[in-house]
């Protein structure tokens, strides 16, 4: 006998077949099915292996909260493990696969692990692989070895390493109302809010609204509350002022009403819609919420209480009412409390056979006695399961006699023959948001569980209110009741009496008796998915763990993925009488986010993927129609080489530099942070950030300058070009733009308010385009008129205004590259038709585009630094550019930069690297002095940035070095292990090309 | 968090920059007293309870607000410019034009 499918009854659509593999065996579910639903329809009952013991393990839940039934979904490449089969809505194509087996689920290799138990018991990593390697493995990394077949062996899914090509968004969210759960409680919550005219934001995990409804077999106004709840959903959906976000689970709730969300868009498509995100992570900020998120039901400590067919009570009923699916043909319950006869009851009526009720209550209401009757079922009041037989399936169980107040079994066993087995041990608020909100849950006895403290409407505690099973308020009609006044309350309303709907439900006293374990001989699990039993708690407690929040790190307890959501409270309550303690004064833990996994996509969103924003410059699309392979540099992309067919990258950029500086050569560089800086006292400011004086700079003259830190660091460098008396126009480099803009608003905000200077951030106002190399001045006096290009007109450093092709353009001479050089700015719009019109008119002498690589060779043979070596942990000194410390003025650093440290002799400093073996070197790679492949140790130093130099005819570096020009002229080795790369160098000064500047001073 | 930009409006704190510990005093630029120095750089106030911050507008108006945070519970007491006459005529006289 197995589970399987029922005529009628439930949410799916029988008409609709969906197809999908499971471990490699197709199978059909229906529409409206989760993978749980569909497999167990099919008589699949075996899920998934044990984290540590690889014991078979089952569905022991239907929702979010389930420990045991992990698996992995494939879509194409791309892996997500470790996902509830609850949680997945079957599809057409779907592919999943079980997890933590070997070679399969049913015969896994590594389930003789459970014969190891006592070895494998709580704090095992601890006491196992601590103290020196003894015997003939001593010396050896023998702890290193057996790590890694441990790890192999206990473990959940793993991770798969393809990129997810999925796409994944962020939304930003405002509401009067935010009401978290959709069963009876969150819909009159949201309906009442709704009334008063607020803005209503409902989210629930589940695909389809209604919580409870969906399954309690109740009925509400006369129609079944499933019914109920579609009409009020219907109602809503109706509404402008009302969001629905189903699918949609709410992990994280963080200050000022600020909640997060995670919304499953396609997971249950084939295929998303065009543009259609995977996931949604909404950031939602509530003027007040309401936590209608309901309770969990808990399960009963008894030895066998994982294997396959054992199952929580209202699991079952959720399986028979919400999919049509029944769990078993004979089926037991054991409990502690009155809600399994309601399951008990729903199975009956489905065609199960009940054959018994073992209740650890020996008093029992003529209320429960007559469900029992009514479900056909033997009564075995004051009895407890002592045991589970079968293999990878139940096929029996064995009760006793039991005694609630002492816990002692008596009497002979008797074994019932039976292919499921359902557990209730009461119910536990789902608190965890209100616990993330600083909420301290209070033990109510009667209960048996954690519930809510009664909110204080004071900072900071957050304006949520609670309503329904979340208060510990388990029937229906107090949930309604109590929506509705959270609702108005939330709303702002006053509380009006109103008729609510009317509920029939079968009787129930919410309370159940205090027992949480059963103990007998054998294996019981309090932690399903870390495999933790009452044992391990216990053996935790005798080896001095004493408070809660030890227990949980010893034993793991808790701190799987389900973050103990079934097991807190079981296991708490042992660890309580372990310690002779009542449950409150062991304490419980706080909940964190997020409530459940969530997406690493959703959280990155528009960072990653075709959201990510990009900047472009105004030359972009002339780049890419002429063949440049693009890089991408911060949200910047620059073109890295303009290759001709067949060339290598380094083949490309070889050409590049050497066309430059033969004939000349042309590099867009508008990715240049350009800030205007402008006002009466715009010179002195400068004065200030600058190391080096600006005051004395003349209109139409540009100044290289070094900008440091307060504490006296090198921060960023460019050159800035007086324009007019009071105005600049200040360069930065790419990468520190912001920074730098940041870095003077906050000086003249903050520190000099008395200075008349406003500094507007133009960089996207300009297009820059600088050309290079012995050729660059004749091609500029051929298409720029309005202005003579000569030396006396434009000397070194010199600005003149022109025009290009009709366009006005502001060229300033000046030169990274070492060439005579020049760099011609025009609006943004006339980028494109300025760079065109040069390319032009550089045809006949010769004139090539380079890109990103050539630029930096060309500074690296120069010695120029760039954001490589200005790393945030060198001086100027260290870059050998303290002439540009002014010693006429103070500026931002100047107090700090002399202090012993930052002038010590043994500071890392900039040289050159020539690689003697004349082989390439690595950027990042280590300098040492003397080479030891096998042990690679004392580092002088590490290399910056390295190229082939065609200038030089050798592969060179940039390198910050022990010592620096100490060392000009000696040996060193380069030390890279990751790499590979080990060799002889030269160091020598940075300047490699051209020292004297001959070249670009002509 | 949110925080109440007296030029914006109530925004969330992911439009702002934390500017650092609004108590700090910068030394006279001239100055040589190191001691001065290293406590601008590099001490910071922690209380636990109200503290003056910095924070930068920066995903909004860029102007610099001294907020008063309560850094046990996050209240915000009040919130101001940093530059007294921020946004004010006083900036903008017509002789300050060059």
């Amino acid at each position: 006998m197995s589970p399987r499918r029922t005529d009628t009854g439930g949410r799916i659509d029988r008409l609709k077949t969906i197809r999908f593999t499971f471990d490699g065996v197709a199978y059909t579910g229906h529409a409206g099915d989760t993978l749980a639903s569909a497999l167990l329809a099919k008589g699949v009952t075996l899920f998934g292996r044990s984290f540590k013991y690889h014991r078979p393990r089952g569905l022991l839940t239907a929702g979010v909260e389930e420990p045991n039934a992990l698996v992995t979904v494939l879509k194409g490449e791309v892996r997500e493990p470790n996902i509830p089969a609850t949680m997945v809505e079957i599809h057409d194509g779907l592919v999943a696969i079980s997890q933590n087996r070997f070679p399969s689920l049913a015969w896994d290799v590594n389930a003789v692990n459970q014969l190891g138990g006592k070895i494998l018991s709580a704090g095992f990593y601890y006491k196992t692989f601590m103290g020196p390697v003894i015997g003939p493995l001593k010396g050896t990394r023998f702890w290193m070895f057996c790590e890694h077949f441990i790890r192999r062996a206990a473990g959940l899914g793993s991770a798969g390493s393809a990129k997810d090509p999925a796409r994944y968004e962020r939304m930003n969210a405002f509401c009067d109302v935010l009401v978290v759960g959709s069963g009876p409680a969150g819909l009159m919550a949201a309906k009442a809010a709704a009334d008063q005219g607020a803005r209503v934001m409902l989210a629930d995990l589940e695909p389809r609204f209604g919580g409870s409804t969906n399954w309690s077999g109740e009925t509400i106004d006369g129609a079944p509350a499933a019914e109920w709840a579609r009409r009020t959903v219907t109602q809503l959906q109706g509404r402008d002022n009302v969001r629905l976000l189903p699918r949609t689970t709410v992990w994280g709730y963080y200050d000022n009403n600020t909640l997060a969300a995670l919304e499953r868009v396609s997971d249950h498509k084939e295929q998303p819609a065009k543009g259609e995100p995977r996931h949604r992570y909404w950031a939602i900020r509530a003027r007040s919420v309401v936590l209608a998120t309901g309770a969990f039901e808990r399960p009963l400590v008894f030895p066998g209480n994982d294997r396959p067919g054992v199952m929580l009570a209202h699991a079952a009923e959720r399986y028979v009412n919400e999919f049509g699916v029944l769990s078993g043909e004979r089926i037991a319950l054991f409990t502690n409390n009155d809600s399994a006869y309601r399951a008990a009851v729903a199975l009956k009526k489905a065609g199960a056979a009940i054959v018994a009720i073992a209740d650890v209550r020996s008093e029992l209401s003529a209320e429960m006695r007559k469900l029992a009757t009514e479900a056909e079922a033997e009564v075995l009041a004051g009895h407890a399961v002592v045991a589970t037989e079968g293999g990878k399936a139940v096929s029996g169980i064995k009760v006793q006699r039991f005694d609630m107040l002492t816990g002692a079994l008596t009497g002979d066993e008797r074994s019932i023959h039976a292919d499921c087995l359902l557990m209730s041990g009461g119910w536990s608020p789902t608190i965890h948001l209100a616990s993330q909100a600083g909420a301290k849950a209070e033990w109510n006895a009667a209960r048996q569980a954690f519930l809510p403290p009664k909110p204080t409407q004071q900072w900071p505690t957050q304006q949520w209110i609670g309503a329904g099973a979340f208060t510990g308020s388990f029937s229906t009609a107090e949930a309604i009741a109590e929506g509705r006044a959270a609702g108005l309350a939330a709303a702002g309303g006053t509380s009006t009496p109103a008729a609510l709907p009317t509920v029939e439900a079968l009787p129930g006293d919410p309370d159940p008796a205090p027992v949480f374990e059963i103990r007998a001989k054998g294996k019981s699990f309090v932690d399903f998915q870390h495999d933790v039993t009452a044992e391990d708690v216990r053996l935790a407690h005798r080896e001095g763990f004493v408070s809660v929040e030890h227990l949980k790190r010893y034993t793991t307890l808790g701190m799987a993925t389900d973050q103990g959501k079934s097991s807190n409270v079981p296991g708490l309550a042992i660890m309580a009488e372990a310690l002779s303690k009542p449950i409150p004064e062991v304490g419980t833990t706080r909940f964190r986010p997020p409530f459940a996994p969530v997406s690493i996509g959703s959280l990155a969103a528009e960072r990653f993927g075709d959201l990510k924003p990009e900047r472009l410059t105004p030359m972009h699309d002339w780049h890419l129609a002429n063949g440049a392979t693009m890089y991408s540099a911060g949200l910047w992309y620059r073109p890295m080489i303009y290759g001709l067919s067949g060339e290598t990258i380094e083949q490309a950029y070889v050409r590049e530099a050497k066309a430059t500086r033969e004939s000349a050569g042309i590099v867009d560089v508008s990715t240049l942070g350009k800030i205007a800086v402008q006002g009466p006292d715009a010179a002195t400011f400068l004065d200030r950030v600058y190391t080096n004086m600006f005051s004395t700079l003349a209109v139409g003259k540009a100044r290289y300058g070094l900008m440091l830190r307060e504490d006296g660091f090198a921060f960023d460098d460019g050159t800035t070009w007086r324009l007019g008396e009071q105005d600049f126009l200040m360069t930065t480099t790419t990468a520190n733009a912001g920074k730098v803009m940041q870095h003077l608003e906050y000086f003249l905000d903050v520190i000099w308010p008395e200075l008349k200077v406003h500094v507007t951030s133009v960089t996207d106002e300009w297009a820059g385009a600088a050309i290079g190399g012995p050729k660059a001045r004749q091609i500029l006096a051929a298409c720029v008129t309005d202005t003579a290009v000569d030396n006396a007109t434009l000397p070194f450093m010199g600005i003149v205004r022109g025009e290009i092709a009709g366009v006005p353009v502001m060229i300033c001479r000046l030169s990274f590259s070492g060439e005579m050089a020049f760099e011609v700015y025009s609006g943004a719009g006339h980028g494109t038709h300025v760079w065109e019109a040069l390319i032009e008119t550089g045809k006949p002498f010769g004139l090539v585009t380079y890109g990103l690589e050539a630029l930096g060779t060309m500074r690296i043979e120069k010695g120029h630094v760039t954001g490589a070596e200005i790393d945030g942990r060198t001086t100027a000194r260290d870059l050998h550019l303290d002439w540009m410390l002014s010693k006429k003025k103070p500026f931002i650093g100047s107090a700090m930069m002399d202090r012993e440290g930052l002038i010590a002799s043994d500071r890392l400093e900039l040289v050159g690297l020539i690689a003697l073996d004349n082989r390439p070197l690595n950027g990042g790679a280590h300098i040492v002095e003397a080479l030891d492949e096998a042990n690679p140790h004392g580092s002088i130093g590490h290399i910056t940035a390295c190229c082939y130099s065609p200038a030089l005819g050798k592969h060179i570096a940039l390198a910050l070095v022990e010592g620096g020009k100490a060392r000009h002229g000696t040996r060193a080795h380069v030390s890279d292990p990751l790499r590979n790369r080990f060799g002889p160098v030269e160091i020598v000064s940075n300047h490699f090309y051209d020292p004297e500047g001959t070249r670009m001073h002509g | 968090m949110l925080i109440t930009c007296p030029y914006c409006g109530p925004r969330d704190v992911i439009e702002f920059t934390y500017q650092g510990d609004g108590n700090r005093e910068r030394p006279d630029p001239a100055s040589q007293n190191f001691e001065a120095w290293n406590a601008y750089v590099y001490d910071r106030l922690n209380p636990a309870g109200d503290h003056n911050e910095i924070w930068q507008h920066s995903g909004g108006c860029r102007a610099h607000l001294r907020v008063v945070r309560n850094t046990l519970t996050h209240e915000i007491s009040s919130v101001a410019f940093v530059r007294g006459d921020h946004g004010s005529a006083a900036r903008r006289k017509a002789e300050d034009k060059p």
